[in-house]
């Protein structure tokens, strides 16, 4: 863990507290069998956005409590352990974007609204089933954006589509000319391929000719903070079956094959908290934070790819079953692993970035 | 210290900041900036310079090589701050500590906390000096990672102890002039059984073999004592508090081995400058063989993690907290350390793999060198395979599986 400061551990322990009571992997449950398409509970993001967590990032000047990136990700992690189903990590990087790339009168009219959790926000980048930035064909003219997304996380709740055309990116209101069908993927939460039509869309004209691929670095940064919480919850659950779960007479804990598993997946886990408060902190810092973020998300994708793997496998026959939530884990793992660059497109980045 | 005038003031670390520059201006020969003593690593011969030999003096005779060990012992009695100008002004002049070694580094710090008195004024200011070589007996044939199993014995004979058995991977043990080893002293009890002992290595008995390793060097001797007889008053602490001792001793050992600090300065080049060195690039300047450019990738994208945790392990501690990291740092950063010289010979093929003479550069006699001593960094100071039973106990609470 990160050396944290007197707010910033209030905040985590604040998070830590409101998810392990009010928000257990039983609530995300409650919320796939309502079987709403928006995949979340209004009330608890409510109260979420109450406690400034949606505003994070957001100045104080437009409601939020600008505590930056770290205290972002440290709630997104506590989030995370518990599968919180809510569009926090989405309306954070739609905020993000209009922070870096929206003007005055931009900011002024969406961020109060994104920061209060009256407002859900989310990105549209991706027009393929794989993460491709370089290959969009959506289009803007005369002020109407027409295109299709695919995967738009968050879809249902959203009220404002932060959408990556060929020529920068621009606000669109959900309305009439944008239309959803729904994905309903492996981790039952909210994806739809969204249609624009001729959409009203308005330009976010600053932040320079990297303005997506820096909004990109804070969407792979914060869902690697998710990612990070899943891994350690994971780890942990893991860990006390094996202290449990007794065959031949002997705890599994007790067994030096199972023991050295799980000694080489906390050294993996010990790799990706630090990838991931090292990407967190590098946006804190503004130096270094393309190449920071690719490292965040490429450990994030493999250590919550092995250790989601080897939580199964190590629960035995229990993993398989739906009353276990291990599996729950998994499924979210291999969504948010292809969310915003799988790891061959990371480490396609990475080597660019290093100049090779 | 009575002895020693309490300095903390600002005005107090200037004062002793200029006292540091003026002892540099006067006795650092410029000659030797950048360069090492031969005295201050664990193997190698101990030829000196008359240069070397004057900066020995020069630093021993202050207490400087040991700069926060007492000064009634012949350490430096300076604090930590004063430790750091001192280091700080040293590196500006292109300066080095030429006082080291396991003396130094594990030895000393653990007589100064079990050592009795007439032990630690013997022993310490010989290697405050820099003038006396320690190496360790504490492996055997058949006590590595299990090394309670130890049986070099030492037979009570009255005034003095008789020592028989062998020791293994000693290293620089050819160098050495004093052993510290652990003996056992009674069979009865494999840990309780275990005595701390210092050994002189030109007592008439003992018999050191050098052992050559893949790499063609050999850092490590065979250690042979044959009716040794050690003085009654070599024994360190209590009969039998040796297990303690010892392992007391190994923590400093770890702590020399995991650095993250200087893993990265031991690594050098980025593997991909190396890379371009060696294989073609296409038109946009990338690795043209994709398959081997994406292998550089995951590896450097993993480094990168391995620093960051290097960063937050010493972050951790400065902030005073329990860092449950320095449990995985010798297990990760060796086994990366490892996995890049792999890379490294992959990357550059035959080239990459010359053993001497023509054909090659020195960089790559050296690479394919240390590309093979590496191969002992996830066996020694306790095995990856122990740093996992560690980790499964210590950390995670996993119940001993014997």
């Amino acid at each position: 863990m990160a050396v944290l400061n007197e707010e910033q551990e209030m905040l985590r322990d604040m998070a830590r507290e409101w998810t392990s009571k009010e928000s257990p992997v039983t609530e995300f449950r409650k919320v796939r069998a309502g079987g709403a398409e928006e995949a979340f509970d209004r009330k608890a993001y409510a109260t979420m956005a109450e406690m400034g967590w949606v505003g994070v990032v957001i100045p104080e000047a437009h409601g939020g409590s600008d505590f930056g990136w770290l205290s972002a990700g440290l709630v997104v992690e506590e989030l995370g352990k518990t599968l919180t189903a809510s569009p926090l990590v989405a309306s954070t990087i739609a905020a993000s974007a209009i922070l870096l790339g929206g003007s005055d009168e931009q900011q002024a009219k969406w961020l109060p609204g994104l920061a209060s959790g009256e407002i859900i926000g989310t990105l549209a980048v991706d027009e393929g089933s794989r993460h491709d930035p370089a290959k969009l064909e959506t289009t803007v003219s005369g002020g109407k954006l027409s295109g299709t997304k695919a995967f738009v996380h968050e879809a249902h709740g959203a009220d404002l589509f932060v959408v990556a055309a060929s020529d920068g990116l621009y606000l669109v209101e959900k309305g009439e000319a944008v239309s959803l069908s729904t994905r309903k993927l492996t981790d039952q939460r909210s994806h739809a391929e969204v249609v624009f039509d001729g959409a009203a869309a308005d330009r976010l004209a600053g932040g320079g000719d990297s303005l997506l691929d820096d909004v990109l670095d804070r969407a792979r940064i914060l869902t690697a903070s998710e990612m990070l919480g899943m891994a350690q919850a994971v780890f942990d659950v893991t860990l006390d079956y094996l202290k449990q779960r007794v065959q031949f007479n002997q705890v599994l804990a007790t067994f030096q094959a199972l023991q050295h598993r799980m000694a080489d997946l906390f050294g993996d886990l010990t790799m990706m908290r630090s990838a991931v408060e090292g990407g967190l902190q590098a946006l804190d810092s503004g130096f270094g934070v393309a190449r920071a973020a690719t490292i965040a998300k490429a450990e994030a994708n493999r250590v919550l790819n092995i250790v989601s793997r080897e939580g199964v496998q190590l629960h035995g026959g229990m993993g398989m079953t739906d009353d276990y939530d291990i599996g729950l884990y998994l499924k979210r793992a291999r969504v948010l692993e292809a969310s915003f660059g799988g790891t061959a497109f990371l480490k396609n980045r990475f080597a660019t970035i290093g100049g090779y | 210290m009575a002895t020693q005038p309490q300095i903390d003031s600002h005005s107090g670390e200037e004062a002793f900041r200029e006292e540091v520059v003026q002892f540099l201006a006067e006795h650092f020969p410029p000659e030797l900036k950048g360069k090492g003593n031969a005295l201050a690593s664990v193997e190698g011969p101990d030829q000196e310079t008359p240069a070397q030999e004057g900066w020995r003096k020069a630093v021993g005779e202050r207490g400087w090589g040991t700069p926060t060990w007492p000064k009634e012992y012949g350490g430096g009695g300076l604090s930590r701050k004063q430790a750091a100008i001192l280091n700080e002004e040293m590196a500006k002049v292109g300066a080095f500590n030429p006082i080291g070694g396991m003396g130094v580094m594990m030895f000393g710090p653990t007589l100064l906390e079990y050592g009795s008195e007439e032990q630690k004024l013997a022993h310490i200011p010989p290697i405050s000096r820099g003038e006396i070589r320690w190496c360790q007996g504490y492996s055997e044939p058949n006590a590595g990672s299990d090394l309670a199993n130890l049986q070099m014995m030492a037979e009570d004979k009255g005034d003095h102890y008789l020592v028989n058995g062998q020791k293994t991977w000693t290293s620089g043990g050819q160098w050495a002039d004093k052993s510290f080893c652990l003996v056992r002293t009674d069979r009865s009890d494999k840990h309780k059984g275990i005595s701390f002992l210092l050994i002189d290595m030109d007592a008439p008995g003992v018999e050191v073999r050098p052992i050559q390793m893949i790499s063609g060097m050999s850092p490590f001797c065979e250690t042979f004592f044959t009716d040794v007889k050690v003085p009654k008053g070599n024994l360190v602490g209590k009969e039998g508090e040796g297990w303690t001792i010892g392992k007391r001793l190994l923590q400093h050992e770890r702590t020399n081995l995991s650095g993250g600090g200087s893993m990265a300065r031991l690594m050098g080049a980025s593997l991909a400058d190396i890379a371009k060195k060696y294989v073609d690039t296409d038109a946009d300047g990338q690795i043209a063989d994709k398959v081997l450019r994406d292998r550089i990738a995951d590896f450097e994208i993993r480094w990168g993690a391995f620093l960051l945790t290097a960063r937050r392990a010493s972050d951790e501690s400065k902030a005073g907290g329990v860092s449950e990291i320095s449990s995985v740092l010798k297990k990760l950063g060796t086994k990366l350390g490892q996995e890049r010289a792999e890379l490294m010979i992959e990357i550059m093929g035959l080239q990459g793999l010359g053993w001497e003479g023509e054909g090659f550069s020195e960089a790559e006699l050296g690479g394919v060198r240390a590309w093979l001593f590496g191969k002992a960094t996830t066996i020694y100071g306790g095995s990856t395979e122990i740093q996992n039973n560690i980790i499964a106990k210590r950390v995670l609470g996993m119940l001993d599986h014997q």
